[in-house]
């Protein structure tokens, strides 16, 4: 006979039968009050590392997501900076990275949702729990005092069967949290992986951060562009050779533009290149 | 009566939604006979919302088992078919 009674009268027979399979193991009822009771303890304490666990990978999740925040925020300068030097090309490529860093970045966002409402939910399975525990002890004890065979076993039964289908729900809870946490942590482990071998820094800025480069490149080409001019003045020459920052090539294009301008040389420190260099290549 | 949803605790619900729960858990039913997800998904949702705006919370202390328990919010349906038959229970 498999007609349809509903799902939720199945899964609540379903949780009964294993708190009666339990029951029928138990000879003595107060054994089984007991046994219970330990039990019981010993699932609060693995909920309760449970939550911790789950804390414990979103806090290294939001770790991630400070250190990818702070590359996206690098990017954005580094772009600002590239295209006050009329760099285009560098500003463009910063901002590509850029929205890769964007792209992780709302990823670990979604899990980080998720596991925060993951926390929220094992916190508060852990206080029902407790509180049911707290009330199982109590019972437990007023049941011992006043034990007369058949009528205390009814309300053992009850007992036991409703604080084994709370710890039931609990243990599924757990085991859904701790898959959760799982993945999260293979994927945070992916992120840290790259992170470390360098990987994630053709995406985020990092030791081998080339706009970087290129923009400390072109700010130092003017401090010896300024030196020079200084040395010049000094030695009352009308022109040196300037040969010292032209040897770096590819950089022709926007200079030839600007060099077509007039110059402000007034600002000493606001844009790394706003003087144009060796013109003639 | 006591309804439990999983992973959020019990509630007390009043016998006057009893018949109108049915309907909602027999659509649920229907659907993971045949397997049809969008029905799922829709029955398993509109069965917790009825639970929810019908019920109060049970008293955390509460020692007494639930007459219907219904699945978590967002369960697939290859784990209430687990529910359904034993296996999604932890030993013990």
């Amino acid at each position: 006979m498999v007609a349809l009674m509903g799902v939720m009268k199945r899964v609540s027979l379903i949780f009964k039968s294993k708190a009666n399979k339990a029951l029928d193991r138990m000879e003595d009822p107060r054994e089984t009050l007991d046994y219970s009771y330990q039990t019981q303890l010993e699932l609060l304490q693995k909920v309760r590392r449970g939550v911790a666990d789950v804390a414990t990978s979103r806090k290294r999740i939001e770790l991630q997501m400070n250190q990818l925040q702070q590359s996206s925020d690098k990017l954005d300068r580094q772009a600002r900076d590239a295209l006050a030097a009329g760099r285009e090309d560098l500003a463009r490529d910063a901002l590509t990275r850029k929205s890769g860093v964007q792209g992780q970045l709302s990823d670990l966002n979604t899990q980080y949702t998720s596991l925060q409402a993951e926390e929220e939910k094992l916190t508060g399975a852990s206080q029902r729990l407790q509180a049911k525990v707290d009330a199982f002890r109590t019972r437990k004890e007023t049941i011992k005092a006043t034990y007369t065979a058949a009528e205390a076993q009814t309300r053992i039964n009850e007992a036991f069967t409703g604080i084994s289908e709370e710890m039931s729900d609990v243990g599924m809870a757990i085991q859904r949290a701790e898959d959760k946490t799982a993945q999260m942590q293979a994927r945070a482990g992916a992120i840290d992986e790259l992170m470390a071998s360098g990987a994630l820094d053709d995406m985020v800025s990092g030791p081998r951060d080339d706009i970087q480069a290129e923009l400390d490149r072109m700010g130092a080409g003017h401090d010896v562009d300024r030196e020079l001019e200084r040395l010049k003045g000094e030695l009352g020459q009308g022109s040196a050779p300037r040969q010292i920052e032209g040897t770096s090539a590819g950089t022709a294009d926007g200079q030839q533009a600007q060099a077509a301008q007039p110059v402000d040389t007034r600002s000493t420190d606001a844009r790394p290149v706003d003087q144009p260099r060796a013109g003639e290549g | 009566m006591i309804v439990r949803i999983l992973g959020e605790g019990q509630l007390q619900v009043d016998d006057s939604a009893a018949a109108e729960l049915n309907d909602l858990d027999t659509r649920l039913e229907a659907a993971v006979e045949r397997g049809d997800e969008p029905g799922f998904r829709s029955a398993l949702d509109a069965l917790l919302a009825r639970i929810r705006s019908a019920g109060r919370p049970l008293a955390a202390d509460a020692l007494a088992p639930s007459e219907l328990i219904i699945p978590q919010e967002g369960a697939t349906m290859a784990e209430v078919r687990r529910l359904m038959t034993d296996e999604g229970l932890i030993p013990g």
